[in-house]
């Protein structure tokens, strides 16, 4: 559904992304992730026929992005980053005029068709500079399913919404993306982890890994770190936990936590638990540290240099 | 077409949200009101002594005078202001052509003139009411042309203005200053020139209402200048928006 080659964009002087080469199929779910400037959104205007690349070509269902733009525009819906909504227009009247450009058969049932979906029914009648961000975001996702496209990208679907709305999306993003094509971007590892089949890590412009999520979660992981805090002094922290077997790694942090290691799919952590509370501390904290993205950056970078 | 149409008619509802469009037709029917007003009191004064009767043709030059003062806030926001929203992205990602966008703009600024226009008919057909035989239709409907066509010149060259600027206020600025150059000032060293005079004097907005469709005489001459305005708007719109694209 989407074929990408050799995809580059300067701004001015700037190059925004270089050679880039990915494909998606119908029916799965690709994740871009990234840290901000690494390129996203620049592939997803292009993409979506908002601007030409300086190189290379991308196919979107079938159809070059600059020779037959309005053919792949048919067959997109874009959610952009910031959500760009006339916040001077009514939630159902501004879909209705997104599904009139669309030129969707049966407009204002359509509209309380996806209205529901991202539920918003009850604020149809609504001016859209009194929704929250959670609801505008919704309103975008919803003037991106207007027309059912074949493939749909997403710029920071779930950016500030509440856990509850995430969970809502998400499930929402998971069930289009089983017929159809979903390309979203996130910096997010988890949310990419959570809904995408497969991956794709940019950064600086350039693809730096490609993979599904449970490959490059296994890659990634090898071990698992994590903090143990217990109330009051702790000398002698580090080394009660050193003694359990399995446990590598250990450091003592300046604020009097422990950070520790083990091997994944060892999980030590029971017996961390009892060797602490046997050795008299009251433990507080037992918690995994999450890899940031600029590790797994560092990780991916350092792991294979010469991926092409 | 269809999505011209389907723009034209989201910016004709747009000018009713904003205070922008009460202002302009308040700017406009005020002071036609009171000049109207006077007119009339003075050809009655005047009707005494055997004047002549009242004509709607200064009342009609009035409002294509506004226009020129008025048409850059109604198209100032048009273009621009999506691109400082960012909603121009939302636009050009849907199956809409360049050109449709900015017809469909300019379409749309066009009939709310069009019914600011059609309110202040209710100035000939009161002068109908009070001379005898009644008043010539033939000269207001050629007056009525030549308010629209000047009307929709001005306001495509404001589209097209509006697109190139992501400040309304610049563009604003910069459609006020054509407007004011194109009426005032093109023709006036046409005096002074040996030759070429009359190429100025065509460029001029002025000379091709006051002294004819105003009056009556519809002119292949003047029907091409305004049709080429309104096509040069359009165009230098849809070029910018090409550009924003690519930049």
């Amino acid at each position: 559904m989407i074929k990408v080659s050799g995809l580059t964009k300067d701004y001015g002087t700037r190059r925004a992304i270089q050679n880039l080469t990915f494909d998606a199929q119908q029916g799965e779910i690709v994740g871009f992730l990234g840290p901000n400037g690494a390129g996203k959104t620049t592939t997803m205007r292009i993409l979506t026929g908002y601007m030409p690349p300086t190189d290379g070509e991308a196919l979107v269902a079938g159809y070059d992005v600059v020779q037959e733009s309005l053919e792949v525009r048919k067959r997109v819906g874009y959610l952009p980053e910031t959500v760009p909504l006339y916040t001077d227009m009514i939630v159902f009247d501004y879909l209705k005029f997104m599904g009139n450009l669309r030129k969707i058969p049966n407009v204002d049932a359509r509209v309380d068709e996806v209205l529901d979906m991202v539920g918003l029914f009850d604020r149809a009648d609504g001016y859209i500079g009194n929704l929250s961000k959670g609801m505008r975001q919704r309103v975008g996702l919803a003037q991106a399913l207007l027309h059912r496209p074949e493939v749909l990208i997403l710029d920071e679907p779930t950016i500030g919404l509440d856990p509850g709305q995430v969970v809502e999306v998400r499930e929402l993003i998971r069930e289009i993306g089983k017929e159809r094509t979903v390309l979203l971007s996130t910096h997010l590892l988890n949310e990419a982890q959570n809904i995408c089949d497969r991956v794709l890590i940019i950064n600086k412009g350039k693809i730096v890994a490609e993979d599904t999520t449970e490959n490059l979660q296994a890659r990634l992981i090898g071990a698992e770190r994590v903090v143990l805090r217990v109330r009051g002094e702790a000398d002698d922290l580090a080394k009660t936990i050193k003694q359990v077997k399995g446990v590598q790694g250990v450091e003592t942090k300046p604020d009097g936590s422990v950070e520790f290691e083990f091997a994944s799919g060892k999980d030590v952590r029971p017996e961390v638990a009892k060797q602490v509370i046997t050795s008299g501390y009251d433990l507080i904290e037992l918690r995994p540290l999450g890899m940031s993205l600029e590790e797994i950056f560092l990780e991916l970078t350092g792991s294979e240099p010469k991926k092409k | 077409m269809r999505n011209i149409w389907t723009i034209a008619k989201r910016e004709y509802d747009n000018y009713f949200n904003s205070p922008l469009a009460y202002v302009v037709a308040f700017s406009v029917l005020l002071p036609m009101g009171i000049y109207f007003s006077l007119i009339m009191w003075v050809s009655s004064q005047q009707a005494m002594m055997g004047g002549p009767a009242p004509e709607s043709a200064p009342i009609n030059w009035l409002f294509v005078f506004l226009m020129i003062f008025l048409s850059p806030a109604l198209t100032m926001r048009l273009v621009s202001d999506e691109a400082r929203m960012g909603t121009l992205e939302l636009l050009l990602t849907a199956p809409l052509r360049d050109f449709e966008l900015i017809a469909g703009k300019w379409l749309g600024a066009l009939l709310f003139v069009l019914s600011l226009a059609a309110l202040t008919l209710i100035f000939p057909i009161i002068i109908n009411n009070y001379v005898s035989p009644g008043i010539d239709w033939m000269v207001i409907l050629s007056s009525y042309l030549g308010m629209i066509l000047i009307s929709a010149a001005l306001l495509s060259l404001g589209t097209g203005i509006s697109a190139i600027f992501t400040n309304q206020f610049a563009a604003f600025f910069v459609t006020l200053g054509l407007f004011f150059f194109l009426w005032f000032m093109v023709s006036l060293p046409a005096s002074y020139l040996q030759e070429g005079g009359d190429v100025l004097n065509y460029l001029s907005l002025s000379t091709h209402f006051s002294q004819s469709m105003n009056n009556g005489t519809i002119n292949l001459g003047d029907i091409v200048y305004y049709l080429s305005l309104i096509a040069l708007g359009l165009f230098a719109g849809t070029t910018a928006v090409e550009i924003r694209r690519w930049r």
